[in-house]
């Protein structure tokens, strides 16, 4: 194993010779974090409401003051009329209309039977799904706030309560998320470019005429990448929650643990795509796909594993992102320990495990 | 077994129906400059790659250096230096890095190390050039740092697959001028060209056509047998009795 740390310097020199490399294999993370922090922004704002006011008092004006200054709902521009609340929303000049019945102020006193009115757009379910949660929480800040608002009145609202994110605020979701993705993007793509880089140019070929197995030169070129890799997701990380405000609840040693596993599984999985690929760009454009689709797609990033077909979810099983976001979600959100998170860990090494194995096995084939 | 420095009996190399090298049979003996002559695609380089431990034969036996090549590959590889066609070291580093990193690898350390590579650089006069990344420069300096490489760690038998391919004239003969000193010092070659007048510097060559081997033999003893003028009419005729598209 001497010739090991022989490699593992000749990579370092390598990457350091490479400054250009070097300096988008850091910055790229960085800034796609930015990027997508910004970009893929899930919190709906804007949204057009109607409201349709025939309680006209204070307290029903208060309600509404509050709909538009949270920042989430805009005045709709056209008026709506009690005969037809759906004509706005069918037109498209709003996304919601809220009626408030007469009655409202003196429900908040009493105890008699009052419903609020919501009416929303389907036709876009995110915008109407963040809407009614939207409405929910304003609803029930404001019979809490509210002076004089007696404990019957407080019936009127509809129990639900956000755990976990009470802001709503989509960063703190999705910024687990986005670190799951870049760290299995950059460490695949470094390590299946860098293998394929030696096999095009030959030095590969030289190298194994040389005293060395196959097992050597894969943990030789591999081990600064796990370096390499460990200082994007740090440095992610920090942007995450220093920049978007993400709390960092629970153990970042624990983090960093199986962040660690992750990166591993990253790049085995790198390296199993540098045995197919025989240029650096047919190896750049499948360590794209194979890790970034499944990664964003099929991880439970964006959607929901439970609601995806039966072959989709078998599928879900295979990618490691799915077992590390829920990792990141729940030591990063809710300050989850080992005891809550053991299955996902248990998987993720599992799975890390199976791809090392296979990755090591295909290399050597390849040589054989 | 143990006087030649090359033995193969009945290689072959399949890759699907295709027979790279078909059942080729060979002796070496130590102290020869060995020519490995063929056109483009004759199978000289599958045979080289299966003698330096990079490719499993399909069938056939044979030893390098007394190791079997289907069982001890990774006792042949300590014991045998390889220039590919290809320019194969890292065109990022200098050459005397490259050099460094293989000494390394073959297991030279510090002082050593140092002294062998002074030494090579001396002998191959590289140090015009040792200190500069080797991507830069022209083909017939790399191929002499290439050469330093692989023979670095004092093999036994260095393999050399078209060690001058791109090469011009003046660099080729310098070239030779090297590998002559080095068979001198007791190192054994093994060539493969398809240049005749490098051929001629062998001491004994064989022609291999579509994965087989036509003829072994001194370049001198093959023309005459043929009555023929040069190697160059020797070859091309041997290989038209083969067939059509040779």
């Amino acid at each position: 194993m001497g010739n090991v740390r022989f490699i593992i310097l000749k990579e370092i020199r390598h990457i350091l010779r490479d400054p250009r490399s070097l300096f988008i294999a850091i910055l790229m993370p960085i800034m796609m974090t930015f990027l997508y922090g910004y970009a893929i922004n899930l919190d709906i704002k804007n949204i057009r409401l109607a409201v349709l006011d025939y309680d006209q008092t204070s307290a029903s004006r208060e309600l509404v003051g509050r709909f538009y200054h949270s920042g989430y709902f805009a005045a709709s521009l056209a008026p709506a009329d009690m005969a037809d609340p759906e004509a706005v929303l069918k037109r498209g000049d709003a996304h919601a209309v809220m009626i408030i019945r007469g009655g409202f102020a003196e429900a908040l006193r009493g105890a008699a039977p009052y419903q609020l009115g919501l009416l929303l757009d389907g036709a876009d379910a995110n915008m109407s799904a963040a809407a009614a949660s939207y409405s929910n929480v304003i609803i029930q800040r404001y019979l809490g706030e509210s002076p004089g608002v007696g404990a019957a009145g407080r019936g009127v609202a509809l129990s639900q309560r956000v755990l976990y994110n009470p802001d709503l605020k989509s960063s703190h979701f999705l910024v687990p998320g986005l670190i799951a993705i870049i760290l299995m993007m950059i460490s695949a793509l470094l390590t299946s470019v860098t293998i394929a880089r030696e096999k095009e140019t030959g030095t590969m070929e030289q190298l194994l005429t040389a005293p060395v197995g196959p097992f050597q030169v894969i943990l030789g070129k591999v081990i600064p990448y796990v370096g390499l890799a460990l200082l994007d997701g740090v440095l992610v990380l920090s942007v995450g929650v220093l920049h978007f405000g993400v709390p960092l609840i629970g153990s970042s040693l624990l983090l960093l643990f199986f962040g660690l596993i992750y990166i591993i599984a990253a790049l085995s999985l790198g390296v199993l795509i540098s045995t197919l690929a025989r240029t650096q760009q047919v190896a750049m454009m499948a360590a794209l796909v194979a890790t970034v689709l499944p990664s964003v797609m099929l991880s439970g990033f964006i959607f929901e594993i439970r609601n995806m077909p039966a072959l989709l979810r078998f599928i879900t099983m295979l990618v490691p992102a799915r077992y590390f976001l829920l990792i990141m979600r729940g030591v990063m959100l809710k300050g989850s320990g080992l005891a809550v998170l053991w299955p996902q860990a248990a998987a993720l090494v599992a799975l890390t495990t199976l791809l090392l194995v296979a990755a090591v096995k295909r290399f050597r084939i390849r040589i054989g | 077994m143990m006087d030649y420095a090359v033995v193969i009996d009945g290689l072959s190399k399949k890759f699907g129906a295709f027979a790279a090298v078909d059942g080729i049979s060979l002796k070496v003996e130590y102290g020869e400059i060995f020519g490995f002559l063929g056109a483009n695609g004759a199978g000289k380089t599958t045979a080289i790659r299966m003698l330096c431990g990079l490719l499993q034969p399909t069938s056939g036996t044979g030893t390098v250096n007394g190791f079997d090549i289907n069982r001890e590959y990774e006792k042949i590889k300590p014991s045998i230096g390889y220039m590919s066609q290809k320019f194969s070291l890292y065109g990022d580093l200098t050459g005397r890095e490259n050099l460094q990193f293989y000494g390394t690898v073959y297991g030279l350390r510090g002082g050593r190390l140092k002294g062998r590579i002074a030494e090579l650089v001396d002998g191959l006069s590289l140090d015009e050039f040792i200190d500069r990344p080797t991507g830069a420069l022209p083909v017939g300096w790399r191929q002499r740092i290439a050469l330093a490489a692989a023979i670095l760690h004092r093999p036994r038998i260095v393999f050399l697959d078209e060690p001058t391919g791109g090469v011009d004239p003046v660099f080729r003969r310098r070239f030779w001028e090297i590998l002559y000193r080095l068979a001198d010092d007791g190192t054994n070659l093994f060539v493969t060209t398809h240049y005749m007048d490098e051929a001629e510097f062998c001491s004994r060559i064989s022609i291999m056509h579509r994965g087989k081997i036509v003829v072994v033999g001194r370049p001198r003893e093959l023309v005459a047998s043929r009555g023929l003028r040069n190697l160059q009419e020797t070859f091309i005729s041997l290989i038209s009795e083969q067939g059509t598209d040779g």
